[in-house]
Parts: C-alpha cells; sequence; structure tokens
C-alpha cells in the first residue's frame, strides 16, 4: 500500500447556485474521505466549508453525499473506491445549502421540537425507576441515533418532495415517536397523550410506504423501518380500528 | 464601527456540552432567561464521545460502595491534589444527578433487579460506572438536549414562543468575555455560518468549554477543543489552576495514520480486556508502584479471578490509573516491546465470546472494523497513548464553581480545574460536569437574577472585539509592512503548534525540550499575527482556525510554563529528570495569569511570555475526610508537616 493521486469533484456553491469543482489531491494509507476533505483545506481551497466534529462516527456532523449516496464522511474509508474512480462529493440533497458541504439541517430542529418530551410517571422519584433490560432494549437501538439526518434526506417522501416536509416528521422523528411509544415508564398516556395516534395525525406516519431506505443509510445500523416505523404503523392501526379501543374511547370521553 | 445586534439575556452558557447544557437547564429552572452558544451544532458536542460511564456510587452493583470511597479514589487518582471540597461534593451529588437523568427519559443498562448497571473502570474500587453499552456520552447529551426541548415546548405553551427562555445560539464561537469594569457584563460572538458579529448581554457568564487536546498532534479531541474557555477567561482576567496536568489516556488507536489517537474506552480493560508487549506478556504487572501496591493482583491467576469474586482478590493492574498505564505502554514502546503500528496489545478476543464483545462493546467492535479492518472479535487491538483530557482550568469556588476574581464569571466541566487533581479517573468527568454543570447554572442564575442593576456593555471593548476578530482578513495587507514577514497559512502554524506540544511538552517531559517549546510558542504566536486568509466570512474554515489559533497558543504557554516549574511527577505530569512524586508539591497549585491584561499578542519574548505564573499553598484538607484514609497511606503522600497538623 502507498500513497496516490485521486481524483474528485466537490460541490462549491450558496444558495444562489454553484457547480462541481475539480481537484488532483494525495490519499495515504487508510484514511477517509474526510481527510481527504481536510487536505483540501490545508492545501488547496483554505475555504471550503464542511461540517465535521468527532471524526469517528459518534457525533453525526459530517453528513455528505459521495458518488450520489448518502453517508458520513468520517466513516467512509477511500480503499472502497476504485483509484481509477473519480469521487463525487456533494451537500445533502433535502437540505438547503448553506456553503459548499454544509447545509441547512434546521428542518430537523424543528421536527424534534414538535415531539412532545417523556413524560416522567407520576409518584416515582428519582432512583426509584425500576425497568428490565429486555424492555428497554429497543428504545435502547433508537437511542443509538446520532442525528446525522442521513436518514432523512434520503426519504423519499421529502427528498424531491418540499411540500412534504410540512407535514412528515421523517424517519428520525417518527423512530423517536416509537422510542418513547415504548419507552417501559413513559407516562404520556395518562396526560392523555396518545403518542401512536399522533405519529399518524400529526407527524405523518402515514406517509411512509416501507422502502426502508432510511435503514440502508443509517450508519449505526438501526433498523428503523422493521423495529420502529412498521411496529409504529401496527399500533396505530389497532389503535384506530379496535372496536374495544374506540368503545372505551367513546364512554371515556362522556365522562 | 458598533451596529452589532445585541440582545440581553440573563444567563450565557458557552459550550453545549453535558456541563453547558445542563447549566442552561439548572439556570432556566431557577428563573433565569437563559442563552448557550456552542460551535458544533446542537447535540454534536465533544460529549457524545464519551464511552464508558458516569460515576456515581449507587451501590446498585457492590452494596459497599458510598460516597466516601468514591471520594477517597478520586482522590488517590489524583495523587491527592484535588481541591478536596470538590471532589467530596462531587461524590456526594453524582448519584442524584444521574437517577435524575432517568426522570429525563435516559435508558441505561439495567441491573437483574432493574436498576442502573453499574461497570468496573480504572482505579474505582467498585463497579460505579453508569452505562449505556460503550455510548454512555451519546446518551446524556440526548437525554439534556431533549430536556432543553421539554423546556421550550413548556415555554412555548405559555409564551408562544420556543425560545423566549432558553435558546440555543449553535454553530456560534464566542472570542470575549465583555466586561463593566471588574464584573462580567456579556459575551461578544459571531455566527460560524454567516460570519456576523453579535453580543449577548449578561451578568453572569458560564464557560463550559471542554478542553485543550487540539494543541496535540495526537489527540481524542475533536476540533471545538482549542482551549477557547481557558483562554477566554485568562483575557477577562480570571486565573488558571494546575495547567501542567494532562491526562494522555493509554489506549488510542495508533493505526492507520488518519484516526491515530481515536478513543478506544477504558471499558475494554473494565470488561476484561488485557494489555501484552510483542512477547506476550501482561506486562502490567510489572509497573504497579508502591502507592497500589496493596490493591492490585500480583498473579494473572488471581486477576482473572477478581471479575467473578472481587471481595476476594485484587483488581488486575491493567485497571491501574491512567497515568500509571500510559506511562507503562511508554516504556514497552520505548524498550522495543512494541506492536508493528508502534503501540501495544490490548486484547478481548480471547477473553470473551464474539457475542458477549458485541454487545458490550458495540461502538469498538464498529469502530475497528469500520476504521481499521480488525476483527476485535478475533484478534488484539494496537493501542497507544493519546492526548484525552486536562486536568488543569479556571481556578473556581468549589461550591458555587464561580472563576476567581471576576464577579459574573462561572466555569465548569474540563475546562475548570481542581475537581481531578494530577490524573482523573475514567467514569469522573461525565459525573463532574452533570455535578458543576448544575452548580454553575444555579449560582449564575442566582447571580444574574439578584443583581441590583444589569452592567453595562462598553462600546469601545465591543469595536476592539470585532477588530481582533476581522484581523487576519487584512493580514497580507499588513505583512507588506517594513516589520513585517511573509502571510502565514493557519493550518501550517496549528500543525507546528501541535508537534510541538507533542514532541516536546508530551507524556514524559525534560527540562530542556520545554524550554525549547517556549522559544517555538514565542515564534508561533509572532508568525500567528499574520495568520491570513482568502474568501468571506460565510463558513470559512480558515478564518475559524485562524481565530482559534490565538487561544491555542495562549493555553499552550500555560501548559508548557507550568510543566517547567513542577520539578516533580504526578498524575499527568511527568518529568524524566524529576521521575518520583514529592510531598513537598503536594500542597503547591501553579497559578496562571496573563502578564499583560489588554491582551495584545506582541509578548514576543520566550522567556516573559503572555504568562506569569504563581505559586499557591492549598487549605489543608479537612481532617474527617483525612480520617477516611488509614495512616500508612497519607504518609505516602503528605508532606510531615501535614501529618502532624
Amino acid at each position: 500500500m502507498s500513497s496516490y493521486e485521486a481524483r474528485f469533484k466537490v460541490w462549491r456553491g450558496d444558495a444562489d447556485g454553484g457547480g462541481l469543482e475539480d481537484f488532483k489531491v494525495e490519499v495515504n494509507d487508510g484514511e477517509v474521505v474526510l481527510d481527504i476533505i481536510h487536505r483540501l483545506q490545508a492545501t488547496q481551497a483554505p475555504d471550503l466549508a464542511v461540517r465535521w466534529n468527532c471524526k469517528a462516527g459518534k457525533c453525526g456532523s459530517c453528513s455528505a453525499e459521495i458518488n450520489g449516496r448518502p453517508r458520513l464522511l468520517c466513516m467512509t474509508r477511500m480503499s472502497v473506491f476504485d483509484r481509477e474512480e473519480t469521487i463525487t462529493v456533494t451537500p445533502l440533497r433535502a437540505f438547503p445549502v448553506v456553503r459548499d458541504l454544509v447545509t441547512d439541517v434546521g428542518f430537523n430542529y424543528t421536527k424534534a421540537r414538535e415531539v412532545p418530551a417523556f413524560v416522567p410517571p407520576a409518584g416515582l422519584g428519582p432512583g426509584e425507576y425500576r425497568m428490565m433490560q429486555e424492555d428497554v432494549d429497543r428504545s435502547q437501538e433508537f437511542r443509538k441515533c446520532i442525528e446525522c439526518f442521513l436518514c432523512q434526506d434520503t426519504c423519499h417522501v421529502v427528498r424531491d418532495h418540499e411540500e412534504n416536509k410540512q407535514a412528515f416528521a421523517g424517519p428520525r422523528f417518527l423512530m423517536r415517536v416509537a422510542e418513547l411509544d415504548m419507552h417501559p415508564l413513559d407516562a404520556a398516556a395518562d396526560t392523555g397523550l396518545d403518542r401512536k395516534r399522533t405519529a399518524q395525525d400529526e407527524h405523518g406516519l402515514g406517509y411512509c410506504n416501507i422502502t426502508k431506505c432510511c435503514t440502508e443509510v443509517c450508519p449505526e445500523g438501526i433498523k428503523i423501518t422493521d423495529n420502529a416505523l412498521i411496529p409504529l404503523k401496527e399500533r396505530a392501526v389497532d389503535r384506530k380500528y379496535d372496536p374495544l379501543v374506540w368503545l372505551g374511547d367513546k364512554i371515556r370521553r362522556r365522562s | 464601527m458598533s451596529v452589532v445586534e445585541r440582545q440581553e439575556w440573563d444567563v450565557v452558557v458557552v459550550g453545549a456540552g453535558g456541563a453547558g447544557l445542563r447549566a442552561a437547564i439548572e439556570a432556566r429552572e431557577r428563573g433565569a432567561r437563559t442563552a448557550v452558544i456552542c460551535k458544533s451544532l446542537f447535540g454534536k458536542a465533544h460529549t457524545v464521545m464519551a464511552e464508558g460511564g458516569i460515576a456515581a456510587a449507587m451501590a446498585n452493583a457492590n452494596p459497599h460502595d458510598n460516597w466516601q470511597v468514591h471520594f477517597r479514589d478520586t482522590l488517590r487518582g489524583g495523587k491527592f491534589l484535588n481541591q478536596w471540597r470538590m471532589a467530596e461534593l462531587h461524590a456526594q451529588e453524582a448519584p442524584d444527578r444521574v437517577w435524575e437523568l432517568e426522570t429525563w427519559g435516559a435508558l441505561f443498562d439495567r441491573t437483574k433487579d432493574g436498576r442502573i448497571s453499574q461497570r468496573n473502570f480504572g482505579g474505582h474500587e467498585y463497579p460505579r460506572l453508569a452505562h449505556v453499552g460503550d455510548r454512555t456520552g451519546l446518551e446524556l447529551i440526548r437525554t439534556l438536549q431533549q430536556k432543553i426541548v421539554a423546556l421550550q415546548q413548556e415555554d412555548f405553551k405559555e409564551t408562544g414562543d420556543y425560545e423566549s427562555r432558553l435558546k440555543v445560539f449553535q454553530e456560534c464561537t464566542v472570542t470575549r468575555v465583555l466586561k463593566d469594569g471588574g464584573k462580567v457584563s456579556g459575551v461578544f460572538a459571531y455566527e460560524r455560518e454567516s460570519g456576523r458579529f453579535f453580543v449577548l448581554e449578561a451578568p453572569a457568564v458560564v464557560i463550559a468549554t471542554g478542553g485543550i487536546g487540539k494543541s496535540f498532534k495526537v489527540t481524542s479531541n475533536s476540533w471545538e477543543y482549542t482551549g477557547d474557555g481557558h483562554a477566554l477567561a485568562l483575557l477577562a482576567g480570571a486565573p488558571l489552576l494546575n495547567m501542567e496536568f494532562v491526562q494522555f489516556h493509554p489506549t488510542g488507536m495508533v493505526w492507520p495514520p488518519s484516526v491515530k489517537g481515536i478513543l478506544v474506552t477504558e471499558s475494554v480493560r473494565g470488561d476484561g480486556g488485557v494489555l501484552r508487549n510483542s512477547d506476550g506478556n501482561r506486562f502490567m504487572f510489572d509497573y504497579i508502584p508502591d502507592v497500589f501496591k496493596e490493591k492490585y493482583a500480583e498473579t494473572e491467576d488471581e486477576a482473572d479471578r477478581w471479575y467473578e469474586d472481587p471481595d476476594n482478590n485484587r483488581r488486575p493492574p491493567e485497571l491501574l490509573p491512567r497515568d500509571e498505564v500510559a506511562r507503562a505502554i511508554n516504556s514497552e514502546v520505548k524498550e522495543g516491546r512494541g506492536s508493528p503500528h508502534g503501540g501495544v496489545f490490548l486484547d478481548v478476543s480471547t477473553r470473551m465470546p464474539a457475542e458477549v464483545i458485541k454487545r458490550r462493546l458495540p461502538s469498538m467492535y464498529h469502530q475497528f472494523k469500520e476504521l481499521a479492518d480488525v476483527d476485535i472479535t478475533a484478534e488484539a487491538m494496537e493501542v497507544g497513548p493519546t492526548c484525552h483530557y486536562v486536568m488543569g482550568g479556571i481556578a473556581v469556588d468549589s461550591d458555587t464553581a464561580a472563576a476567581r476574581g471576576v464577579p459574573g464569571l462561572y466555569a465548569a466541566g474540563e475546562v475548570a480545574g481542581g475537581m481531578h487533581g494530577s490524573n482523573r479517573l475514567g467514569g469522573n468527568s461525565l459525573s463532574d460536569l452533570l455535578v458543576f454543570g448544575r452548580r454553575a447554572g444555579l449560582h449564575a442564575a442566582e447571580y444574574a437574577t439578584g443583581a441590583a442593576d444589569r452592567p453595562r456593555v462598553d462600546d469601545v471593548q465591543v469595536d476592539a472585539a470585532a477588530a481582533e476578530a476581522l484581523r487576519p482578513f487584512s493580514a497580507e495587507a499588513e505583512a507588506q509592512e517594513p516589520a513585517g514577514g511573509p502571510p502565514e497559512n493557519p493550518y501550517t502554524l496549528h500543525q507546528e503548534l501541535q508537534q510541538t506540544m507533542n514532541d516536546l511538552v508530551g507524556i514524559i517531559r525534560r527540562d530542556a525540550e520545554m524550554k525549547q517549546a517556549l522559544e517555538k510558542l514565542a515564534e508561533l504566536r509572532v508568525r500567528a499575527r499574520r495568520a491570513g486568509v482568502e474568501g468571506h466570512r460565510q463558513f470559512n474554515p480558515g478564518w475559524h482556525l485562524a481565530l482559534d489559533l490565538r487561544n491555542m497558543l495562549l493555553v499552550s504557554e500555560c501548559v508548557a510554563r507550568a510543566a517547567l516549574e513542577r520539578t516533580e511527577s504526578r498524575g499527568g505530569h511527568t518529568r524524566e529528570d524529576h521521575p518520583t512524586m514529592d510531598r513537598r508539591w503536594r500542597r503547591i497549585n501553579l497559578l496562571c495569569q496573563l502578564t499583560d491584561p489588554t491582551g495584545g499578542l506582541a509578548a514576543t519574548d520566550p522567556v516573559r511570555g503572555q504568562i506569569a505564573l504563581t505559586r499557591e499553598t492549598t487549605e489543608p484538607i479537612r481532617p474527617d475526610l483525612l480520617a477516611l484514609f488509614d495512616k500508612e497511606e497519607l504518609v505516602k503522600y503528605l508532606a510531615e508537616e501535614e501529618l502532624y497538623e
């Protein structure tokens, strides 16, 4: 193994427009795409904008699209590409560009605020929570999420349909609803909040037609569709059409 | 020139890692309108990198644990240099801070009876670390982030505005703390995205910016760790404490080069992983220092029995405090018994079934698989020391987290000094930032809401801060003047700084090398004045780095100067020319202050520099806390006069 010169195309520009710029750049043993972007900054394009932080796949900052596929720059090794291949790096397509590889991901923070928080159970003080491992496993899987927003970027409901953004929270935040719904001690129901119903009525669960694109791009390997979205759909449907639930709701509403 | 936008807040928190978010939650809950400013996106702070866990004596795994035992372990780990009152508060309050997280939605791994599971870690007598696999930091940051969102949802219901009482200014950098006379009056900041300047006026500022690792070449720290808060405090007139103590985590990745320094969690050893040299020997048995002889196993058999029966066996020496393990690895490599890429071997593959490894250490499995093509369930990892944490920091009052000498300034988390003494135990940073983040937020809110009238922000200071921040854009023009040299590339300066600190003020230190480092730092200081950038102010990383260089240079000088002064080896400060711990130094703290409070970078004399050091004798440890230790143990640490006081 040795160094070689790779060919890159990197999107440069801002909200007013831009295009792909060609670079030739040195690549060394074991490097990832983010290393190459950093080398471009240090040697050829000091003002090349890129968002990054931990460089270890733990913070989810350096999301971009490499050869059209949503990925983390820090976890994409150069060795997965052919040396002759030209590697194209572009910003996340579903979000507005700020500059170069940096996009405005504010959509996600807006959606995060629309999901009602964990409701602590009344009558249980700090230190009194008891939960079995098998009961927290599922929600823990969803809490592995590093909020890289690759699933939000790739989801076809919003990727090319800006108009759906208003009504659709995206896989990440539907998974957040599922996480809270499956939390063994969440007391939302006691406050009259039905998380399953809101997933359907307020966060746009119905838009999802389980193509599993989100699961495919998840760098944490979370089974978003199978473990969060499909069960949430099933439970939402159960509630909607279960005649007993329907009757119960009627009676409760009257009293 | 002052057309800079201004906003009024009660408390401004600089930094949105664990300490900053915990401080902001507390300040807001105490009724202060609170702003948080952070360099990254909300929820990306370096705290997400913490792997092992949160140390808190909840006694879920071993009923013998209590705050006194935790306090003892913390002082032993810090070689008795800790600000003992901080260590006491920390050990007492940590369990409440962990339990509180559960009421905000955190999901820790569980014991069989449904309580929070606790794991073993270096230097902790009992299994004490609350954890979530090896991604505890992520759980912590997400829980705090979601608690902040919960508070914003409450505010929205009441006021119709999510940000009426608690607002996060993400991707913004603070370059100056502003003052009205001696007191804090706010901060000067810029938006990284647009380059736009703004001022947040506030009577209280909490600094929670984390560490300084980006001044070193091999580090586990992210780009944010440029010592901003340390420098902001210095420039505001507050002293830094014991900056010579820098923790080199024993186990960072060593290969491939692009990931060199990335952390390999101590949980690998806590859960049974062992260190071996190229001869296949578990060398840590050869490196148990006298002060720890009674606590650690002498044979591999005893060490291995400890995992199952900790009451009747002593712990394996792989679980010595981090400073000891890092030095041992350094020696093995130096004596030619290292691994192919200059580290040693850390092995779990022969110690646990593959399934258990994947369940207990999922991030490590993933990290090595993805970044190094190494399957840790089948082969050993190669690891070596990496710059991880600074024990030194802003000198604070133990109870209130108030910075000394600057009313209205507070500090919590890694940026604050004293809590960990000369060496931090693993797991004690997450508990530290919760305990003192809360205290800083509480006292900042009390101070801010109790103030009779609000301090005024001085236009002259705002203009000066704006001029300082814009300087890199005109550096090229100034370089043409007769006294100047060629313009400098900030990336090149940064690399030279990292190499200097790594090579000359690193894990093993020598008098002559540190003097050489001070000269090099003086040279870099001059050149940094000519650090120029191209382009514009919109998301310009070259510009950001040019501004961060001021902070890294200030902090690096503090480290080098204090390390040169302390002629002993203790914790995260190892002198080849003074290889042993000296009891006379136990009571000595070294304080760094700015020589020229106007804060120009002009001081280029390596002897004088920008930093003045003073020695301070610490307050004696309270007798009831000393009584927690055996006399024979205290004799190893305390000076004669302390023992008989």
